[in-house]
């Protein structure tokens, strides 16, 4: 992916929004005094008539963009994640997704990513949230190449949208990349037979990671993208769990209600196989450098490969 | 131009048919709200059958006039009056709460033809209706957007967000109508959250603001003319209605913010309705 490799995942959705709003005249977007950390500054700086910065006051703005959706602007609504769902969780629920409006809601800082300004500012509900709601598309994508392609995607598709944004730099993912992105079907980054390991985001990385460090071990695991949580692809996950046997899950979010319960919700009615949960448990973080949150919370490649163990005994014991 | 004689008539010959629909409907379904729907009649009526460019044939047309009905409580008089206008059959109304009807407790845009945007919870429609009018500023279109807040919904905190953002923006097209009844659902809106002067409260956000008795078909007629001769800034106008309007048991009590009617209260309303009072 020329241009944007290695590029944080809010730069390249900031830069992407400037290349949609040159040919698209109906995208407006809106933001709450943090347009620097969102990146849609660039945008306002490009069309400063289809911005709109309106103050530190989310619902109003999530309500607004509601409104301008029912006029034929596409309105991408614009703050850190956890305000999105906290603070604009109203006007979500009763006038985006109750009507179907075609609005996009681009949750940024999404995760553990903004790790110094602690668990005040971690959204790791967002996803239990967005896709708890009838009509709602849920996206978290990978890496840049995933960023670029869901904006693009959420323009195309008429309805409402989550985008879950990361705040930093995520390292490409080269199988990833050279997949296209189609809404609602997951990618398989690598073939394996013992085990799956189902990821999103971030976490897409380092499940990865842990695939190689199983394959030194023996054991081939298969790695799934699910940058689409909603509309999930229950298909190609029964397909995994039927010539794996055995699935971990893997997200930078609580382990309740997120990519997690929704595998175990499909899994369990198609096809139930073990299962294990790599996320945040049932806790608060902290503040803190982000590469040790994700290590003190349970995030690395080898909280995967140990979670991959637990399955594969289950696995055995049954077998 | 004021109203006309004629109009002003026909006006209130459809308020008072309004009225006994709502009794109807309200009693026949026993659930829903009838004070806040008796306070906005005049309100709603003036806006569909002498102000606002709406079709019924063709209820998504662009450049229609729009109608957010912030306080959705009120839904049965606006639905009254969308049947009137004939946007969906009147006998429709007796659906009104029921299972697979298009007449939802609060107003649901993806269902009832004429509704928009669906509301309920209170506070989020002055801001949809921002967001209407900027959209319409934006691509240089010239309907209006009213919305219809309550007084005891202006004491969400969205409402004075979005006071802020429409007069950052100058959205001159939008005219909110405030239904200023006075009483809230526990009780006196001055007795459960005071809302202090609410003229000087917008003036000082930086609205237009005018005063009007709201069940006056002629002074809500002027002041919505007046509202579009205003530039610049947005226009509230507060009306000053009775909760309840029309049936005197009812008249400024909470208790009757949604409670279901009796057959002896059913039949002392009408009364007092056809009475003409």
């Amino acid at each position: 992916m020329a241009g944007i490799a290695g590029k944080a995942m809010r730069q390249v959705y900031g830069e992407t929004l400037v290349e949609l709003g040159k040919s698209n005249p109906n995208i407006v977007v809106f933001d709450a005094d943090v347009a620097n950390s969102t990146r849609t500054i660039l945008f306002g700086e490009a069309y400063p008539d289809r911005f709109f910065d309106v103050g530190i006051a989310e619902m109003n703005m999530a309500a607004m963009a509601a409104g301008i959706s029912t006029t034929g602007m596409i309105p991408f609504v614009n703050t850190f994640a956890c305000f999105m769902v906290l603070r604009c969780g109203d006007p979500i629920r009763s006038l985006v997704a109750y009507t179907k409006l075609n609005v996009k809601l681009a949750g940024t800082y999404a995760g553990l990513s903004d790790s110094y300004d602690g668990a005040s500012h971690h959204s790791i509900l967002d996803i239990a949230f967005m896709r708890a709601l009838p009509n709602m598309v849920v996206i978290c994508p990978a890496d840049a190449a995933d960023m670029k392609a869901a904006t693009e995607i959420a323009v195309q598709y008429k309805g409402p949208v989550y985008l879950r944004i990361h705040r930093n730099e995520c390292p490409d993912i080269p199988e990833n990349d050279n997949q296209p992105f189609v809404l609602g079907k997951g990618k398989v980054l690598r073939d394996g037979k013992d085990i799956t390991l189902v990821a999103t985001g971030y976490m897409v990385h380092r499940a990865m990671e842990a695939a190689t460090k199983l394959q030194t071990k023996g054991v081939s695991a298969r790695v799934v993208n699910i940058h689409t949580i909603k509309p999930l692809d229950a298909e190609l996950l029964q397909t995994c769990a039927k010539e794996t046997g055995g699935i971990v899950v893997a997200e930078e979010h609580s382990i309740h209600g997120g990519l997690g319960g929704a595998v175990a919700e499909a899994i369990g009615r198609l096809y139930p196989v073990p299962i294990e949960f790599v996320g945040v448990r049932d806790t608060f973080a902290e503040s803190g450098d982000y590469q040790s949150l994700l290590e003190k919370y349970g995030l690395t490649s080898q909280h995967i490969v140990k979670a991959a163990e637990e399955v594969l005994k289950k696995k055995g014991a049954r077998a | 131009m004021g109203l006309t004689k004629e109009r002003k008539a026909v006006l209130e010959g459809l308020c008072k048919q309004f009225r006994r629909t709502l009794l109807d409907t309200l009693y026949s379904v026993q659930t829903g709200h009838p004070g806040g729907s008796l306070s906005a009649t005049e309100i709603i009526t003036t806006l569909y059958f002498e102000v606002m460019k709406v079709d019924p044939k063709n209820p998504t047309w662009e450049d229609r006039d729009r109608f957010v009905l912030a306080k959705g409580h009120a839904a049965p008089m606006l639905y009254i009056a969308l049947a009137e206008k004939g946007f969906f059959p009147k006998e429709e109304l007796k659906t009104l709460r029921q299972l697979n009807s298009r007449l939802q407790g609060h107003p649901c845009a993806l269902k009832t033809p004429g509704v928009e945007p669906s509301t309920g919870p209170l506070g989020l429609g002055l801001s949809a209706a921002l967001g209407m009018g900027l959209g319409a500023k934006i691509q240089g279109k010239q309907f209006y957007t009213y919305v219809l807040l309550g007084d005891g919904e202006i004491q969400e905190g969205i409402v004075w967000e979005a006071a802020m953002a429409g007069a950052k923006y100058g959205i001159d097209n939008v005219v909110a109508i405030l239904d200023k009844n006075g009483v809230q659902l526990d009780g006196p809106v001055d007795q459960i959250m005071p809302l202090g002067d609410v003229k000087a409260k917008w003036n000082s956000f930086g609205w237009n603001t005018l005063e009007v008795n709201g069940h006056k078909v002629e002074e809500i007629y002027d002041s919505i003319q007046e509202a579009h001769r205003l530039k610049g800034k947005p226009t509230i106008i507060i009306a000053h209605t009775v909760k309840g309007k029309g049936v005197s048991f009812m008249e400024g009590k909470h208790a009757w913010h949604g409670k279901p009617i009796s057959k002896a209260e059913y039949e002392a309303a009408i009364q007092e309705l056809e009475g003409g009072r």
